[in-house]
């Protein structure tokens, strides 16, 4: 595969001072290669968004640091590295119902980073570039006279995926962009997404806890729990042969549209009390090429066993 | 399977007026629900499917009601009840139901105990004493440990799962005949659902009640349900057993659902997607609703609603390909593919721990090896 685009190195962020300390992400290393899909699953307060929200440069980072094509973009940078950073990482949001501003135009929210970057030198340049993101995203260039609650829900996820691409980012940090959405709806953001992705290059971040879609689009997954990467590895490798237990109870618990299989379901149920990390410290460790685990020497040996 | 029929909904008419203009949310809705079934109610959101779930309970918003049609229950027709006294002998206490949200639905102010306690005092005339003994019967029954010490706490000090867990003690204290679940685990965690619906499972077995469990999600309706009724725009148009709909669906809109799972689809290809969005229902709509969104439309689809056509004893669909007239039409690839790509999915679960294993083995052995 090619470069990374951005690395995770030893990333921990910290929530709350003194006694109420919380550490909700901890020491979490990860790459994301320049035109993959990475995602990055696990259940509510695991810390997935707020790895997101730390690349996003929303939290601090208490240790460890961020890459991006090699220069660092965590803590302090000067103002015009903060720029170029802001401008070439994006975010798209879980709720479409609440990330647009409701008293503005399409047309402002498209351009609103257009007009903080001062990324066009005239006015009929700045309209061409709000019209093209439009068309991107499959919607009409006369809906950026339009406001918010005119718009589905898919049309807004739309819209979101309009104004993050609008600043031809090259890493797009997606935090669960179809959960909100229906069914029927959700297959036609999955394949904008993919259709943007092919045409533009992007690099995705996913971040999301539904396994059937992120099976679907991604090309490596890493599980976090507790704050800790436990696994990460190519999909369809995650999905056949998963070590670390947790992987394993998460991917039992995946409801699969199938009556026969779903009738006959035996639920895995993780028990971390199982590690006795107090003895031997588990290391992160790749068990085969590609194929990252949490875990003690001894124990990823008896995870390939069983 | 199942016994007899419970409940019957037939032809169910339900208007709102919001700002001076009439929704109409049901458009002649029919299922029925049978003794100690569970029967999955599946659509996307303004199906009308919770809609229909509350003409059950007497539940609908004060600008709403029922225009036409009938909900037959133990001989009486709910859609004629009017006063609440009538409605407080029916709702909670021999129909039930739990919502999607574990954290909105208790009084936050309150110890579990007491919310739990409250309602066999309405109901059953309890006094103190037996009320509160069945209290820990029942938080023992949905699976919380400790009940002596759960029920002095409050809502604040559960987890969304255990939360859930408490809604559905307030909800089975009684002992409800129906049990309606509306998206009960769209905001849990895939661990803690699996769980949830094991739970909701047993608890149909052992209090014999029958269940009808509100979803979006076919792997949900896979796992609990017996049989299945699809809606789309305001009316039921297909119901099976859980089989049929996933071996052989009917209706083009249930295919399209179908077909649009990421499951099905093939990575590196487009999913199956659904054009446009579900029509407006303020709007009268002629023909078959899903029409204009589906390319395989007949014209008659676009003229005239259709009826409904039995396809089994146990299986209905609203479509005109059931018609004898209409032409032969094959369902997408992917819905035909289903069959075949779970069943080897099947098969290779039933045995992750050789097969899956072998493989990394193996594979593990070439990468050490290049």
């Amino acid at each position: 595969m090619s470069q990374p685009i951005l690395s995770v190195r030893g990333l921990s962020v910290d929530f709350g001072e003194g006694r109420h300390r919380f550490r909700a992400v901890n020491k979490v290393t990860f790459d994301i290669y320049e035109g993959e899909t990475l995602s990055l699953v696990g259940e509510s307060g695991s810390g997935k968004t707020t790895i997101g929200r730390a690349i996003m440069r929303i939290h601090p980072v208490s240790e460890g640091e961020i890459l991006f094509r090699g220069e660092r973009i965590s803590g302090p940078l000067s103002s015009r590295e903060e720029r170029r950073v802001r401008q070439r990482i994006q975010m798209i949001f879980q709720d479409p119902m609440a990330s647009l501003n409701e008293r503005a135009k399409i047309d402002y929210i498209v351009s609103e980073g257009l007009y903080n970057f001062r990324l066009f030198s005239s006015e009929e340049e700045r309209k061409g570039k709000v019209e093209k993101a439009l068309r991107d995203v499959g919607l009409l260039p006369e809906f950026a006279s339009r406001f918010p609650h005119e718009f589905s829900g898919g049309q807004r996820q739309r819209i979101g995926i309009a104004r993050a691409l609008v600043m031809e980012p090259e890493l797009l940090v997606a935090d669960e962009p179809i959960s909100a959405l229906d069914v029927s709806i959700r297959a036609q953001v999955i394949n904008l997404l993919n259709k943007l992705k092919r045409e533009r290059h992007l690099t995705y971040l996913f971040i999301a806890h539904d396994l059937s879609v992120v099976r679907f689009i991604s090309d490596r997954i890493a599980v976090i729990f507790g704050g800790r990467l436990v696994e990460l590895a190519e999909a369809e490798t995650l999905f056949r042969t998963p070590l670390h237990p947790y992987t394993r109870a998460l991917l039992s618990a995946v409801p699969v549209p199938d009556p026969a299989i779903e009738r006959n379901k035996q639920l895995v149920i993780y028990d971390p009390s199982v590690h006795r990390y107090g003895e031997e410290a588990p290391q992160w460790i790749e068990a085969e090429p590609g194929h990252f685990v949490l875990g003690t020497p001894r124990e990823i040996e008896r995870w390939f066993q069983s | 399977m199942t016994g007899e029929t419970l409940l019957e909904a037939r032809d169910v008419v339900v208007k709102f007026s919001l700002r001076g203009r009439i929704l109409t949310a049901l458009r002649g809705a029919s299922l029925d629900l049978r003794r100690g079934e569970t029967l999955a109610v599946v659509g996307e959101s303004g199906s009308g499917k919770s809609v229909l779930a509350k003409t059950f309970l007497g539940m609908l918003d004060r600008n709403g009601s029922i225009c036409g049609g009938s909900i037959m229950f133990d001989g009486r027709d709910l859609a004629q009840l009017r006063k609440e006294k009538d409605w407080l002998a029916i709702r909670g206490k021999r129909i039930a139901m739990i919502f999607q949200d574990p954290m909105t639905a208790l009084n936050p102010l309150k110890t579990i105990g007491e919310q739990i306690r409250e309602v066999l005092v309405l109901h059953r005339g309890m006094d103190r004493r037996a009320s509160r003994l069945e209290v820990l019967r029942t938080l023992e029954l949905v699976g919380i440990k400790d009940p002596e010490r759960r029920y002095r706490q409050y809502p604040h000090e559960f987890s969304g799962g255990m939360r859930q867990r408490v809604v559905i003690a307030a909800a089975v204290a009684c002992k409800p005949e129906i049990l309606i679940c509306d998206e009960p685990t769209t905001a849990l965690d895939v661990t803690v659902q699996a769980q949830i619906l094991d739970l909701i499972k047993s608890l149909k077995r052992e209090l014999g009640m029958s269940v009808l469990f509100i979803t979006h999600d076919l792997g949900v309706v896979a796992n609990v349900a017996d049989r299945v009724a699809v809606m789309y725009a305001g009316q039921v148009i297909e119901q099976g057993t859980v089989e049929e709909i996933f071996t052989d669906p009917r209706a083009p809109y249930t295919w399209a659902l179908l077909a649009s799972l990421p499951q099905l689809g093939i990575k590196g290809e487009d999913l199956f997607a659904i054009k446009g969005t579900p029509p407006s229902l303020f709007k009268e709509i002629k023909g078959d609703a899903f029409a204009p969104r589906n390319p395989l439309a007949l014209e008659v689809d676009f003229v005239a609603e259709p009826p409904i056509f039995q396809v089994s004893p146990t299986h209905w669909a609203k479509t005109w390909l059931l018609d004898p007239r209409a032409p032969t039409i094959e369902p997408p690839q992917s819905v035909i593919r289903l069959r075949e790509r779970l069943k080897a999915e099947l098969a290779e679960r039933q045995r992750p721990a050789e097969a899956g294993r072998e493989r990394a083995g193996r594979e593990r052995q070439k990468g050490s090896a290049s």
